[in-house]
């Protein structure tokens, strides 16, 4: 199997204290682990993209478990939606930066532990000589073009890519880019397109998914930095919490894969949201401008009772969190039950944010709809700006 | 009446032996599968069992062929825990006994889900 490339062999092997001996007792004493494995935890050097659902278990017990040298890289911020699984940050991090909360966390855990922060996006123009300071990256992202950035740089430098998964009870987790094994797009050559499909953005994610899927990253990390067991390499393991099943599938290196195959056609980092299709995410693929009105517009209108129709096109579930009692079809229904709009009425169509409604107005206009507009900002606006007593999820 | 896996039953009314075979379906296409987890088809290839998969749920045909009828290049399709495309593909002969897994990519990670299949 795949190890850690050279660090451990080439240089000597940091010495333990008597401190670090007592702290690690319980690995110290197991013959896959001993003296020769904390040395190589503490001498390995691992990058944690995302300091968030998945980077929280795999950054808390990477810490614990004695590895020496541990970058994150993350830019964002800590909102309440978070609490519900990223439990590295606590309620009185809400607002602060997601480094600074993991990083009191992971020295309170941990005071050995060299802890380098990286308070930036990961982008093409980074990625690289971000990666070859460190012996392997833990791949907790959340967007298809990070992915593929990071099994890109991944491979073209080398280093093993920690992969994990989530959405809403299933996960999936692998081990990409090790010497001979398989890379992310040997499995998944190219994105799937965004467009009408109804994207499950905002489509939720139970709590302890990410712990359960974070925590077999952060078992394959160590794994691979003791050289021990049978590394995910090959293998992608599917989560389903709900049934409480986990299955294995063959993965193998693709000859023909752009970035790692026999003819490669991939040999440096691309425009990873264009390669997505991405760019401008919500932008939907209605060539037109989309109409907008604001909640205020709205609220006005429906004040004066003008005639106003406002599909809601959530979910069910979010309906009954709140709503404005607007007609409920959710996005991906839309298309079999656009008979049961009036195309002679104005429609406001609404969703959380304005993304999915974006789509919806997109998709209405092009069947023929011409007063359709999209309330920017979605519930979430209205519950900020008109009627503040409405919860926000 | 649950038929686990690729069985082969005997159709009273056309006297004829039918194979049928388990397709699981990833949580992200099950509101498009009248939200079953999986469904049983018949198929004497994989790509008769997705023929009948479609025609049950016509509603998937889109998220998993192309305008012109092709597989789409996300899609990936497993035979028991081997790739189709390491297989014969769409031609790939059922046993009995085999499952069928459609493997979205998904992209979730910390923030939001993003799921495009
Ligand atoms: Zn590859």
């Amino acid at each position: 199997m795949a190890t850690v490339p050279d660090v451990n062999s080439v240089k000597a092997p940091p010495v333990l204290s008597n401190d670090e001996i007592l702290r690690y007792s319980r690995h110290l004493i197991m013959p896959e682990v001993g003296m020769e494995g904390q040395q190589k935890l503490k001498a390995a050097k691992v990058l944690c993209i995302g300091a968030g659902g998945l980077g929280s278990p795999l950054a808390l017990y990477l810490t614990a478990a004695g590895v020496g040298t541990l970058g994150i890289v993350d830019f964002d911020v800590v909102d309440y939606t978070n609490l519900q699984r990223q439990i590295i940050h606590t309620t009185a991090d809400v607002g602060r930066k997601k480094l600074d909360s993991a990083s009191d966390k992971l020295k309170a855990i941990n005071p050995f532990l060299n802890l380098r922060t990286f308070d930036t996006k990961l982008t093409s123009a980074n990625a690289l000589e971000l990666f070859r300071e460190f012996d392997i990256v833990a791949d907790g992202t959340d967007n298809f073009p990070t992915r593929y950035l990071v099994n890109d740089a991944c491979v073209l430098t080398g280093k093993p890519n920690v992969y994990g998964s989530i959405f809403r009870f299933e996960g999936q987790a692998s081990v990409f880019a090790t010497k001979d094994g398989p890379c992310y797009r040997c499995l998944y050559p190219e994105p799937p397109p965004p467009g009408l499909v109804p994207s499950c953005a905002e489509g939720g994610v139970l709590g302890i998914l990410p712990g359960l899927v974070g925590v077999i990253q952060a078992t394959e990390t160590i794994k691979l930095i003791l050289g021990q067991g049978d590394s995910l390499a090959g293998r992608l393991l599917l989560v389903d919490a709900l049934g409480m099943k986990f299955r294995e599938l063959k993965l193998r290196k693709n000859p023909d894969c752009p970035v790692c195959g026999t003819h490669r056609t991939i040999t440096k980092l691309i425009d990873y949201e264009e390669f997505c299709g991405v760019r401008g995410q919500e932008a939907p693929v209605y060539g037109g401008d989309l109409p907008l009105i604001s909640v205020e517009e709205l609220k006005k209108k429906l004040d004066a009772k003008a005639d106003i129709f406002v599909l809601d096109v959530r979910e069910p579930h979010e309906y009954q969190i709140c709503n404005l009692g607007g007609y409920l079809i959710p996005l991906g229904d839309l298309p079999k039950r656009i008979s049961e709009l009036d195309s002679s009425r104005q429609i406001v169509a609404h969703c959380k944010m304005g993304g999915r409604s974006a789509k919806a107005v997109a998709f209405l206009k092009q069947a023929g709809f011409a007063k359709v507009s999209n309330l920017t900002g979605g519930i979430t606006a209205w519950a900020e700006r008109i009627d503040t007593k409405m919860p926000k999820y | 009446m649950f038929i686990p896996f690729h069985t082969c039953i005997f159709h009273q009314y056309h006297s004829i032996f039918i194979c049928m075979t388990q397709i699981q379906i990833p949580s992200p296409l099950r509101q498009y599968s009248g939200k079953q987890a999986a469904v049983d088809v018949p198929g004497k290839t994989v790509g008769e069992a997705l023929a009948g998969l479609v025609s049950l749920h016509p509603e998937l045909k889109r998220h998993l062929y192309t305008d012109d009828g092709k597989l789409r290049a996300f899609v990936n399709v497993y035979v028991n825990d081997e790739d189709m495309r390491y297989l014969q593909k769409e031609a790939t002969a059922l046993k009995d006994g085999d499952t069928i897994s459609i493997v979205p990519s998904i992209a979730g990670g910390c923030g939001v889900m993003i799921c495009r299949l």
